[in-house]
Order: structure tokens, then sequence, then C-alpha cells
């Protein structure tokens, strides 16, 4: 069932699928999160109780999900490394590991900005902002095994290791956490529980959440690819594209004596 | 359109500081790492042409050794 | 069965000669406890209500130091390039290991929990939990941290590293140690806390090995 994929193993395939799916991806991103945000901004009614504070959901909510989602899609490229030995899987996995943190700051950052208003404090140590933390600082620690290691082989299986090793214990995290937190009896606020969500406010949320997955799939593709070219530098067909790419912009300095 | 004026709209209901810091920080942490990327996308590709330059310009150098021997 | 114990009596002579590496790491965790009194607050209640926290954080921390012990030494005079060609189990080796290790590093801990517990002023009830913690969730730490270190054993710059990677591991037997310890203060059952602990120690003590034995694979190609 899953033959159609084994193609993108070899490099230049994979390659090619990021210049092929690059476009798209941007493009994508950038008329989601126009129109989610412009929306969510300017158009959804005003919460009821949180006035237009609320609006910072349209980021908060689409990050603090992808910074998981993320996080579990790499966890998947270290297995398909792993059990495939593939080393594009590795490549991936490494690829989306900085924008996955990035989202989490986001989720971070914005959930504070959110808090303060809403809940008097930028900080509590309720189980969701524990976990979120706990899951940057996993982002932070695969990155930086990754980066310890000259063999960058070596870097990918080993960081690959750790990424499962967390994904494993993201759950055990947020239970461990929500457990505690209910023993101790922390946070007397229930955040947003709205169940259901009025339509006109949802739809910016869908589309936001759409155009930050493209984000980090444009961004993928970017990282993906330099990360094939730092590893295939002396391959013909790396070399032959970076002249043409080059050639293209008209940016290369000749730096031979007497040169062309 | 849920304001009445463009004072009203950056002012979000007196939130102002909260949500732009938000959205600015987000949108300002995305551009960074988008254009990260891109830079040394471009300067592994000059990094490369760059390697090959080299590579070309050792071996005319051993060539013209070699003939001139 | 019997290479398997030589590995064992080996780590084990191996620890009792450096006994300046076994001693530091307890010395660093009396230290550590002894800065919470001077730099938080002297006073018994607040070091009851820190303490368990307290001890399991000092804990972590300084068996984060003594962990790179696991590897190092066998790394760098070709030992463990031996183990890995010697057609040994991996994973046997690799549980041997663990468990010497442990009793080298942990059950002098366990002894001088005693003294730990009169410092920051714990109960007997408090101290009875901490000691059934201490026993169930040091494993844990040997077995999980094991994997770690058998990944970064050729790096140079291993220490930090090792931390940066095994914190945020730690941190739910560390929250679900010190509510027990915690339940215990208050006169509260703490059966659950310690089954979950006890589950995640046996199902490290069932998976680690071959987690640790890939490790070292990877590490050393």
């Amino acid at each position: 069932m899953w033959k159609w994929l084994h193609p993108y193993a070899k490099t230049e395939r994979a390659y090619q699928l990021c210049l092929t799916l690059q476009p798209w991806f941007w493009v994508g991103a950038l008329v989601c999160l126009s129109i989610g945000t412009v929306w969510g901004l300017a158009f959804a009614p005003q919460d009821y109780q949180q006035g237009d504070s609320f609006r910072i959901i349209y980021i908060h909510v689409p990050s603090a999900i992808l910074s998981m989602g993320t996080y579990v899609a790499m966890a998947i490229a270290a297995l398909v490394g792993m059990v495939w030995q593939w080393r594009t899987a590795y490549m991936s996995m490494i690829a989306m590991a900085p924008i996955g943190a990035v989202m989490t700051f986001i989720a971070l950052f914005t959930g504070a900005a959110w808090g303060k208003p809403m809940w008097g404090a930028w900080w509590v140590w309720d189980a969701r902002l524990t976990s979120e933390l706990i899951l940057l600082f996993l982002y932070v620690g695969v990155i930086a095994l990754y980066g310890a290691f000259e063999d960058k082989q070596q870097a990918g299986k080993a960081a690959g290791v750790m990424a499962l090793v967390g994904v494993v214990n993201i759950p055990i995290i947020h239970y461990s956490v929500e457990w505690w937190n209910t023993l101790h009896q922390g946070a007397t606020i229930s955040k947003f529980d709205n169940p259901s969500i009025a339509p006109e406010m949802l739809w910016p949320l869908l589309i936001n959440l759409l155009g930050f997955a493209f984000f980090i799939g444009a961004v993928t593709t970017v990282r993906l690819r330099n990360e094939i070219v730092l590893r295939e530098l002396h391959r013909p067909w790396v070399q032959a594209l970076a002249i043409s790419q080059l050639a293209s912009k008209q940016q290369v300095n000749h730096s031979v004596k007497g040169g062309n | 359109m849920q304001f009445e004026s463009l004072a009203d709209f950056i002012n979000m209901g007196g939130y102002a500081f909260y949500v732009w810091l938000s959205f600015g920080v987000t949108f300002a942490a995305m551009a960074i790492i988008a254009i990260q990327s891109f830079i040394k996308h471009r300067n592994l590709l000059r990094q490369v042409v760059v390697e090959q330059e080299r590579k070309a310009r050792i071996k005319q150098a051993r060539q013209q050794q070699q003939d001139s021997m | 069965m019997s290479l398997y114990q030589g590995i064992f009596k080996r780590d084990m002579h191996i620890a009792f000669n450096q006994k300046a590496e076994l001693v530091q790491p307890l010395m660093f965790l009396l230290m550590v406890v002894t800065l919470f009194p001077l730099g938080v607050s002297p006073s018994p209640d607040t070091l009851q209500r820190i303490g368990p926290g307290v001890i399991w954080i000092a804990a972590i921390l300084s068996s984060l130091m003594a962990m790179e012990r696991l590897f190092r030494d066998d790394f760098q005079d070709g030992s463990l390039e031996q183990y890995m060609l010697s057609g040994l189990a991996l994973p046997a080796v690799s549980a041997v290991k663990v468990a010497a290790h442990w009793l080298v590093s942990f059950v002098p801990l366990l002894l001088l929990s005693p003294l730990l517990a009169m410092f920051l002023n714990l109960t007997v009830d408090m101290y009875i939990a901490l000691v059934l913690t201490l026993l169930l969730g040091t494993p844990l730490l040997s077995l999980i941290g094991a994997i770690a270190v058998g990944l970064t054993v050729g790096l140079q710059k291993g220490g930090v590293l090792l931390a940066l990677l095994l914190i945020p591991v730690f941190i739910p037997l560390l929250i679900f140690a010190t509510s027990a310890v915690d339940s215990a203060a208050l006169q509260l059952p703490y059966h659950a806390q310690l089954a979950i602990i006890a589950a995640m120690l046996l199902l490290a003590a069932a998976l680690a090995p071959f987690a640790i034995a890939y490790s070292l694979k990877v590490s050393q190609n």
C-alpha cells in the first residue's frame, strides 16, 4: 500500500518532492492565514465574557495543536528511519524540529498574553501549560542532541531515539501533571469551557489551523532541502542544481582569478 | 466588521496590548524562522558552487603542473 | 550466566576502586539539600512542605552527575567495544551494568536518606513514603538514564546535554513521587502513586535494556 512512498527514500526524489510541494504550501499558508486572521480579528463576533481579548485564540489554539502534531510527526519520521533505515526520514525529522519548537513557543507566549487579562496571571502551573513547557524542552533536547554529533547519520539515529522516548512521555507528562494539579487543587479557573463554540467564531479558527499547518509544511520543505544539500554536498546532482539555481538568480560571485 | 472605527479596532476593546503583542510576536517568530531557512538555503547552494570552483581550480593547477613537467 | 556475573563483579570492583567517584555525587546531594534551608527558609514548616521535592530534585541532579560513569570508563578502555563484539546479548549486558550502577549509586542515597529527612523535618510517615518512592523510582532513573548515556557516551560535551535530555523525561516520576510523600504527610493513602511508579518501572525494566543496546549501537557505530 505504501509503495508509492518508496522513491522518497532517495534524497534526490525527496528534494524534487519538496520543490513541487513548496509553492502550494506557501500559497496555502498565505491565503489561509490572511483570511483566518482578518476574519478572526475584525469580523468574528466579540466573546460574551472575554470581549476582544479572546481573538488571541486564533493563534493560540492552532499553534498549540500543531506543536503537538509536529512532535508526533517527528516521532513517526524517527520510527520510519529506524525501521526502514531511510536517511530522508531522519532528515525530515530534524527539518521539522525547529518549526515545531517555534510553534510551542508561540503557544506558550500567546497563552501567557491571553492569560494575563483573563486570569490575572502571566503563568500558572496548570496541567496544560506545564505539559506544553516540557514539550518545548523535549524539542530543544532533540535539536541539541542532533547538533552534538559530527556524523549526521549517527546524529539522526540518536535524535530519533530521544524523539521516540519523548513521544511516549508526552501523554504520561500530561496525565501526571493533570493528576498532580487536581491533587494540589491548583488552578481554580476552568478554561474556555464552551462546549459549543459559535460557528462564526469557529470558521476562522479552522482556517487558521489549516494556514499554520501549511506554514509548517512550507518551512519544513525548505529546511529538508537544506538538510539534503548539506548531507549530499558532493553528489553531482546537487552540484548541478546549485549552479543552475544560482545562475538563474545571477548571484554567483566568481572568485577565480582572471575569472570567466 | 465588528468594530465601529479603525481606532476601535486597534484598541481591541481595551485589550490592545495583549492582542497586538500576541499577534506581533507570533508573526515575527514565523517570519524569522522562514527567512532564516531561506538564507541558509541560499548560503548552502553558494557553498556548493564555491567548493566546486575551488576543486576546478585545483584540478587546473595540477594539469598545468603536469603539462609543464 | 557466569559471564554476566563476571561483568557485574567487574563493575562493582571498578566502582569500589574509585571511591572518590562514588562519594562525590553523595556529597553533592547533601550540599544541595543543605542549600534549601539556607536559601529558602529554615522554618520547620516550610522545610516539611518542600522537603520531599527537595530530596527528589537533589536525587535527580546528583544521579545525572553519576550517570556518565555507566559507560564512560568502558568506552575509554575499549571494553565497551569488546562487549559489543563478544556475541553476548547486548540488552543483557546493559541490564547487568545498570543493576550494578544502581546498587553503587543509589543504595548509598537510601542509606543517607534518614539524615536528609531529618534535615528537612519530615515526619516518620513521610519518610516511609519517601523510602518507598526512592526504592521504586531510582531504578527508573538508572534505566531511562542509561538510554541517554548510551547515546552520548562518545561525545565531548556529554554532561549538560545529558541533563537537558533527561530532566523532561524524569518529570512525571518527580511529580508522582512527591505527590506520594505529600499524601503521606496528610495521612492519606498513596498506593495509587506507588502503583503508577511501579508500572513505569516495570515498563522500563522490560524495554529499556533493548533501547540501551540500540543506543550503544548508534553511538558506537
